[in-house]
């Protein structure tokens, strides 16, 4: 689950985070408000969005009276910001963070996350931060610095230092990098992130560091946890067709294409969309079912492909296996199609457990279903009817 | 022989009275896997599917020799089992639970390091020698003892390869499904490290996904053993969208790492046969295996 910048630091500022005062903000007044009590002459007003590479998108603007920071709030408020993150079709900013203006001399980059290789948390840094991290990370690979962290040890003080001097600080901010990284690490654990991110944490013109700017996710698996941060959740940032999949506990990410895709697990799911794509396919969607579905949630899954206008033809791949049986699906799918609601081609491949059943059932209840014997000839007659109807 | 499990491996099962759990160790019996009794604090006593149910793990290792366990326990619990299963020296330890909290396991990972356990999963579909012991959840249908070793990030995957190897007439020495999280525990080259130690085993399937460097740090240990038996390898989702997690399989590591052609790319440099195409694995294996 990702948090808004203004919750994160909200979150954050409760570990010692050193970070730019500020506050959130609805309505162009309440910026005015904000950057009012604040005080100081200069406010930088932020869209709160859950995606990055909002400064070259026009999502932050460094302003210097009262009478600009409500115009940019309200030019900002309602708007869709797009960013190379968003999407082509942007998001909403529903408000704006407006936090004291702070010089700096210096963006640094600083990370917690789950180092999959090392099965421990690390931190990775580098001392340019900012928008082009990735790129400059991708031409200079050796100019990211990491730190595995032992939990037995936790963070390790001279290590921190060390990493503190390579990103070039002086003995005065490494003191200041090493609480900043004990305090992340503390939160880390608190609050089950996955990701604590500072891009740019800067050295400001005083000479100490501030986190400008932080991402922050948290594992949905850890959420049964903290009720507290659950509440945080913006439903509004999730694509409306996931957020209904999520209620069918499906796993469904859309995708631009064509073709609808129903598939039990990940990895097939995965392969199938492979396949779809050497066939000249084009998928909707990646639908991953899991073992324990239930018919209805089955037929739920199957509405939302049948709910998406640009599908053209749909593709159900399942081997069936331990709990999960073919026919529970194809039960699913024809309560799905019950209202003839079916208005396209639909390729079915299934094999393992209750396959014939499933052929079966689909047969029986009149729904006239394509079936193929191999997952690749599947995606092969998916893609030739997308094509076809696309003319 | 198999690796880590053969005919007379000794299994309990933590979380033994649950549904699920139930389900599936009665299909493991059946298929005649030893399973020896279970775990389930606070039902100490008590007698499931006609074996003894046991308060803690070092109690019913104690009383039946165990030498393995079969991890049904919910995630929040899961993690406190894996450890007292650790603590209680079980050398082998199968996780089938799906979304335990990843720090949790990172935990658990820190305790294996000091340990002779070994883990697999979670989010595992478990371990199967053919015809031998099965522990976890997968279809057993399929399945031929045999020649191949299978070791997979993903158990829909994994059904395919059985289907196609034992179609192609090689079966199956031992399958294993390291499990679709990112911190878990044995790992690609732990099982081809024992594949490659077993005489039973000619060749190795490797079904990798997006996500993590698994495959890469396999790459390197293939780069590293050039004169061992041959190792077919598939990797999904080279359409992955990059940025979205795809159900377990992971997003593609900060900074470009984890994309499903750098995996292949590392892998067919180290001297893997790459299937191309799901549909293909069997029929690589079987070309590989003739050479």
């Amino acid at each position: 689950m990702n948090l808004h910048e203004h919750q994160a630091k909200a979150v954050l500022r409760e570990y010692g985070i050193a970070m730019p005062e500020g506050a959130n903000a609805v309505t162009p007044a309440e910026a005015g408000q904000a950057a009012d009590n604040l005080g100081g002459g200069t406010w930088a007003v932020k869209a709160q969005v859950h995606a990055g590479l909002r400064q070259k998108a026009g999502g932050i603007h460094l302003v210097s009276s009262l009478e600009e920071v409500r115009r940019i709030a309200a030019d900002l408020l309602g708007s869709r910001l797009i960013t190379p993150q968003t999407g082509p079709e942007g998001k909403v900013v529903k408000s704006v963070y407006v936090e004291h203006a702070v010089g700096y001399t210096h963006e640094l980059y600083l990370a917690a996350l789950v180092d999959r290789s090392a099965s421990r948390v690390s931190f990775i840094a580098a001392r340019e931060g900012g928008d082009n991290i990735e790129e400059r990370v991708a031409s200079e690979p050796g100019s990211l610095l990491h730190l595995v962290i032992d939990p037995d040890r936790g963070i390790e003080r001279d290590a921190a230092l060390a990493l503190a001097r390579k990103l070039g600080l002086n003995d005065e901010q490494g003191e200041q990098a090493l609480a900043i990284m004990s305090a992340t690490y503390r939160a880390f654990f608190d609050l089950d992130a996955s990701l604590i991110e500072y891009n740019p944490l800067v050295v400001a013109n005083s000479g100490d560091l501030l986190a400008l700017d932080v991402k922050m996710v948290l594992d949905d698996n850890a959420l049964f946890r903290h009720q507290d941060l659950e509440a945080l959740r913006d439903e509004d940032e999730v694509d409306p067709t996931e957020l209904e999949a999520q209620r069918f506990e499906l796993n469904y990410v859309k995708l631009p294409g064509d073709i609808g895709v129903m598939v039990n697990g990940a990895g097939l799911a995965l392969s199938t969309i492979d396949l779809l794509k050497t066939h000249g396919g084009e998928p909707a969607d990646f639908m991953d079912i899991r073992p324990e579905a239930t018919r209805d949630q089955i037929a739920g899954g199957f509405g939302l492909l049948l709910k998406n206008p640009k599908v053209k033809s749909i593709l159900v791949n399942v081997y069936g296996g331990g709990i999960l049986r073919c026919d529970t699906v194809a039960e699913g799918i024809a309560a799905a199609c019950r209202d003839g609601n079916l208005k396209v081609p639909l390729v079915v491949r299934a094999a393992g457990t209750n396959c014939e059943l499933a052929r079966k059932v689909l047969v029986n209840q009149g729904i006239p279903a394509i079936f193929a014997d191999t997952m690749d000839d599947a995606a092969a007659q998916a893609a030739q009817a997308a094509n076809r109807g696309g003319g | 022989m198999a690796i880590l499990i053969d005919q007379d491996t000794k299994v309990i099962c933590q979380g033994f009275t649950g549904a699920q759990a139930s389900y599936h160790m009665e299909r493991a019996m059946t298929y005649g896997t030893k399973v020896v009794g279970g775990v389930v604090p606070g039902k100490g006593g008590r007698k499931h599917l006609g074996l003894p149910v046991f308060d803690t793990v070092a109690e019913a290792v104690a009383a039946t020799g165990a030498d393995a366990s079969a991890v049904f326990v919910p995630p929040p619990a899961a993690a406190g089992a894996m450890l007292e299963a650790i603590e209680a020296e079980v050398a082998l330890l199968v996780c089938v639970t799906e979304r335990i909290p990843v720090l949790d396991m990172v935990r658990v990972k820190r305790r294996l390091a000091d340990s002779q356990t070994r883990l697999i999963g979670p989010n595992s579909q478990g371990i199967i020698a053919p015809g031998r012991c099965k522990i976890g959840v997968m279809p057993a249908h399929l399945e031929r003892s045999g020649k191949v070793g299978i070791v997979s990030r993903s158990a829909s995957l994994t059904s395919e390869v059985v289907e196609q190897t034992t179609e192609a007439r090689l079966g199956q020495s031992t399958s294993i499904g390291i499990g679709g999280d990112p911190v878990y525990g044995m790992s690609f080259v732990d099982c081809l490290e024992l594949f490659f130690e077993d005489p039973e085993t000619e060749g190795v399937v490797l079904v990798g996904e997006i996500g993590g460097t698994a495959e890469e740090e396999a790459a390197e240990f293939l780069r590293s053993h050039p004169s061992a038996k041959p190792v077919t390898a598939y990797v999904a989702g080279l359409y992955a969208p990059k940025e979205r997690r795809m159900g377990h399989a992971g997003t593609v590591n900060v900074f470009g790492k984890g994309g499903a052609a750098e995996k292949i790319e590392a892998l067919r440099a180290a001297g893997a046969h790459i299937a191309t195409s799901p549909a293909d694995i069997g029929a690589t294996m079987r070309r590989a295996l003739k050479n």
